[in-house]
């Protein structure tokens, strides 16, 4: 159990349980939407099962002053409008904290708690009093509730119906029943209950520049600014609402004004094997292109990926990761595809991995992607999670640089093929492991066989183990160009510190707000991509021990740490979660804390 | 496979076709493949087929999978760009690369094994989303690459050259494409080149996914007795419903022929087709007919061969996407990227 719901202004969770499918989700957007509106900088976490109607499921909003992103792992408002998870609910309540329940019918014998304040509210009745058809009923009740959390936590009125009236447009009927319903809810809070509670919202400042945005829809635009006009891909959660998101932003910014056709096309395709192959055919030919899955269609494609990797095709892929295999569940986020993403396919095989924190980063990483994926010619893998994905962060407004141009890597024009005796497509000319390479269609001169393992410097075919073994080292140093030109760990330092830590992706915000509250200083380093920056050994290095936070059971990083790394593997203490749900600042601290108590190493205990 | 070193494959003459250009320049590197396998034949009706279009090898992109059949991309075309997959892949391949450029010409070449085993999912996909493409099966029944096991195209109770006799019915890749509204389905035969290339050039010019399943022995696994793939056997079984003549735009309909006996199909390009019948009771132009006739024939024994079905009509993959007239990775970078006006509209729609 977490902590006591405490006095506090613009500091608290509030958890909402309800049905999938009872069209809950507007209503807490509305609630999360308004709550920004104020300048009060908030995240909203799903927590949802796979299923569309009927299975229970819940959204967390965490309001926080200090702008922590983290799931914080304590409740101090439960809305529990699911009798069927209700007991559950009421047990998640940190003491000290509310519950409040429908109590339209009496749940007497279930309410056996007396260190949360409960707050019943007949939603149901007070709905088919106002509202006529069964399903505005259920919609409404939802609004209901938003009202009361309203007066609970005193939140302006008007705000919300500006958030309200915003949304529905000109659809006046609808406008003035939901703003009837929250106003029911309001009203009866006020009436019955002392608001607003001592846990509540107060204006602030700090959220202008602040836009409430999911990873994979911030992934999605970043597609579409790096310039990339093909996607290919097979529907899985987590990150199905990426390519809905990239259609959509296609749809409205992509279509050709006078001809009213696509300047993008976008194939569902028959699995993940086909839309990687799609994803490469159309990289391979000159368009920026891209796929997005999550674990199951990682190992699907990874046959193409190696094949991409030895023929040098670029192609950028996002692994929106979720917990696998199988059902059970895939609605829940993970860090378990480091490995996999990392070596995927059979042979001497690695990809360059890049790991987005945040919706920024996704958006910002997305473009990234396509540039190494081209200047490096080679699969780029945006290894994200269901957390960063599919829940909604506040994220500093996203900035467009008009002047930047994608970088398409070595590409020969037909002037310089006119001019070139003869064309070699895997002569490494430069020096650093990239060759040119050439568009079919553009020049006779350019033509070359793309295949996988067998091809020698100038493209021909070959089984000569020489010539292979050359291609192989020239991979390698490709590679090691690769090393410098992913982007950097970032490194915060403090004064004295003589531990560190090292996280990536969504881990990130639960360390940095575990980092806030540890009385130790501690560095941090995140890693942002794959192979590791000439950085990431050095902090390890100058670290007596080093923290390795992630969301995974078998410590991939860790793994990944002493594969490629020669670092001292005594010092690395792993930190791990893995139970599905977005790893809390607790849980990091509590690792570090028991590591604190152990004896050290060699010394008499 | 055999590796005995044959001459590079050579065309006779100095004919140069209206780009000025050699039957040798449409030519590839030296075949590695058994002397005799029927795939070679494939690979020189290819040749002389673009060669006598007139298409400039730099505009075609060649794609193929993994097999014997797979590799003789390289054997043909040599300034063209190609790609060999994976096993089974070459469909997706061709989809992604098509979508980016739709002014090129795709050929894709893959072998029974490869289309109807491991990737009867993608070819049937293909098929579906009416990719304009030629799609060649070269079809001798086994795995040719990995030593004679039987593919899925193997007739019920044909022999293997172990003696082991094939217990399951084929997948017949021509039913399939039939069945899944495939416009443009032809077979052929390897050993038949009079057939052979017309149905190559009809299936190049046509708008859509053509498919082509040309019978192409393998001498080393399946070209012995009890084999229904081997030279022999398709030519004793051998029967044409339909020759297929290839008329160039620029060319005139200079065959006579009579009011119904040749139907003539014309191509978006001006090019045409010339149908004629060569069995009377056949009607290429009606799916269920041709369905039932094959089947039909089948069950006696018989190849059907010829252009079987024909549809001009149909959109590819380009119509039903909308997508641009101009090739997708000729759109320069601001006509891809919305700018920093929209991604501040974004910011006020995302608070
Ligand atoms: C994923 C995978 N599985 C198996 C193989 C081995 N393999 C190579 S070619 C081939 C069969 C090719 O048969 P077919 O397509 O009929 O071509 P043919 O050699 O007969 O022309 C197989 C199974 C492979 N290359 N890749
Ligand atoms: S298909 Fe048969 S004949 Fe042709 S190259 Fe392969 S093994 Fe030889
Ligand atoms: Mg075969």
């Amino acid at each position: 159990m977490s902590k006591t719901a405490k006095n506090s202004i613009n500091d608290c969770v509030i958890k909402l349980a309800t049905v999938n499918g009872t069209g809950s989700a507007s209503a807490n957007a509305l609630l999360t939407k308004t709550i920004l509106r104020l300048g009060i900088p908030v995240t909203g976490k799903n927590f949802f099962p796979s299923n569309i109607q009927g299975l229970p499921t819940w959204y967390e909003i965490r309001i926080s002053k200090d702008g922590y992103d983290a799931r914080s792992g304590q409740v101090d408002i439960m809305v529990a409008m699911n009798a069927q998870t209700y007991a559950q609910d009421r047990d998640e309540v940190s003491p000290g904290g509310y519950l409040l329940y429908d109590s339209t019918w009496p749940r007497d014998n279930v309410l056996s708690r007396n260190d949360i304040t409960l707050l019943g509210i007949p939603l149901a009745r007070m709905c088919n009093e106002v509202f006529a058809g069964a399903r505005e009923c259920v919609l409404m009740k939802n609004m209901a509730y938003v009202g009361a959390l309203a007066a609970l936590l005193d939140i302006d009125m008007k705000a919300i119906e500006e958030v309200v009236q915003e949304r529905f447009g000109k659809k006046e009927e609808l406008i003035a029943s939901n703003l009837r319903a929250i106003r029911l809810g309001h009203d009866f809070a006020v009436e019955n209950f002392q608001c607003p509670l001592p846990v509540r919202t107060r204006p602030m400042d700090k959220a202008a520049d602040l836009m409430m945005i999911d990873g994979n829809t911030a992934a999605a635009l970043g597609c579409v600014y790096a310039g990339a006009a093909f996607a290919a891909w097979y529907p899985i959660t987590p990150s199905t609402s990426l390519m809905d998101a990239f259609a959509k932003f296609c749809g409205k910014y992509r279509t050709d004004p006078d001809t009213g056709k696509n300047r993008f096309c976008i194939v569902q395709a028959e699995d993940e094997l086909a839309a990687i192959g799609m994803a490469l055919g159309a990289s391979w030919n000159g368009v920026r292109a891209f796929s997005a899955t999550s674990g199951p269609g990682i190992s699907l494609m990874s046959e193409l990926l190696g094949f991409a990797y030895y023929a040098e095709v670029p192609v950028v892929l996002f692994d929106v990761q979720r917990v696998g295999p199988s059902t059970g569940l895939p609605t829940r986020t993970q860090q378990g595809d480091l490995l996999a993403c990392a070596y995927a396919s059979h042979g001497d095989t690695r990809h360059v991995l890049l790991f987005p924190a945040n919706p920024t980063e996704c958006f910002y990483l997305a473009v990234k992607a396509f540039d190494l994926a081209e200047r490096l010619q080679t699969p780029v893998i945006v290894v994200s999670d269901l957390d960063i994905g599919m829940n909604d962060w506040t994220c500093p407004k996203l900035a467009w640089h008009e002047d930047y141009r994608p970088d398409r890597g070595k590409i020969l024009s037909v002037e310089e093929l006119e001019d070139l005796e003869t064309f070699y497509r895997y002569h490494d000319k430069d020096g650093d492991g990239i060759c040119y390479r050439t568009y079919p269609g553009v020049h006779p001169k350019g033509a070359y066989f793309a295949r996988g393992s067998g091809h020698n410097e100038y493209g021909a075919y070959t089984e000569d183990p020489a010539e292979y073994q050359k291609l192989l080292d020239r991979l390698r140093q490709k590679w090691e160009t690769a090393a410098g030109l992913v982007p950097e760990p970032i490194i915060k330092r403090k004064r004295g510190a003589t531990s560190g830590v090292i996280a990536l992706g969504s881990s990130d915000c639960a360390v940095t707000e575990m980092l806030d509250k540890l009385d130790e200083p501690m560095d941090y380093m995140r890693i942002r991509g794959f192979p590791f920056d000439a950085r990431v050994e050095k902090f390890i290095d100058s670290h007596e021990r080093v923290f390795v936070v992630e969301q995974n059971r078998d410590a991939q990083l860790k793994s990944l740490l002493t594969l490629e790394l020669n670092v001292n593997k005594r010092k690395l203490i792993s930190i791990l979660h893995y139970d599905g749900f977005p790893i809390t600042p607790d849980h990091v601290l509590d690792g570090i804390n028991e590591v604190g108590d152990m004896p050290e190493e060699g010394s008499a205990a | 496979m055999s590796y005995i070193t044959k001459p590079r494959l050579s065309y006779s003459g100095r004919k140069r076709n209206k780009l000025g250009l050699a039957m040798r320049d449409y030519e590839g590197g030296m075949s590695t493949l058994c002397a005799g396998c029927g795939h070679d034949s494939i690979t020189a009706a290819l040749i002389q087929a673009f060669f006598e279009l007139n298409i400039p090898p730099e505009r075609v992109v060649k794609l193929s999978g993994i097999g014997c059949s797979s590799k003789t991309p390289a054997y043909f075309l040599n300034a063209s760009h190609g790609i060999n997959a994976v096993h089974g892949r070459m469909p997706a391949l061709a989809t992604g690369a098509n979508a980016a450029n739709r002014d090129l010409y795709y050929i894709g070449v893959s072998g029974d094994g490869d289309s109807l085993s491991i990737g009867l999912g993608q070819f049937g996909h293909a098929i579906r989303r009416n990719l304009n493409m030629l799609y060649i099966i070269e079809n001798n029944g086994v795995y040719g690459l990995t030593k004679g096991q039987f593919s899925a195209s193997a007739d019920k109770g044909s022999k293997a050259k172990t003696g082991e006799i094939n217990a399951q019915p084929p997948i017949d890749p021509v039913l399939m494409a039939l069945s899944l509204g495939g416009a443009f389905v032809a077979r052929s035969f390897s050993g038949d080149k009079q057939q052979l290339v017309p149905l190559i050039k009809a299936g190049l010019m046509h708008q859509g996914f053509a498919l082509l399943d040309v019978i192409s022995p393998c001498v080393t696994f399946n070209d012995h007795d009890g084999s229904t793939k081997s030279y022999v056997y398709t030519r004793e079984h051998f029967h044409e419903t339909i020759h297929t003549d290839f008329v160039l735009a620029a060319d005139e309909i200079t065959v006579e022929y009579d009011e119904g006996e040749v139907v003539p199909v014309d191509l978006h390009d001006g090019s045409h087709i010339l149908l004629r019948k060569v069995a009377p009771d056949y009607e290429p132009k009606d799916r269920g007919n041709a369905i039932s006739y094959i089947q039909h024939h089948q069950e006696k024994g018989e190849i059907v061969t010829g252009l079987l079905y024909l549809d001009e009509q149909a959109g590819d993959l380009h119509t039903t996407s909308n997508t641009i007239d101009q090739p997708l990775n000729e759109l320069s970078y601001d006509k891809l990227c919305p700018g920093a006006d929209a991604l501040e509209e974004i910011f006020e729609a995302y608070r």
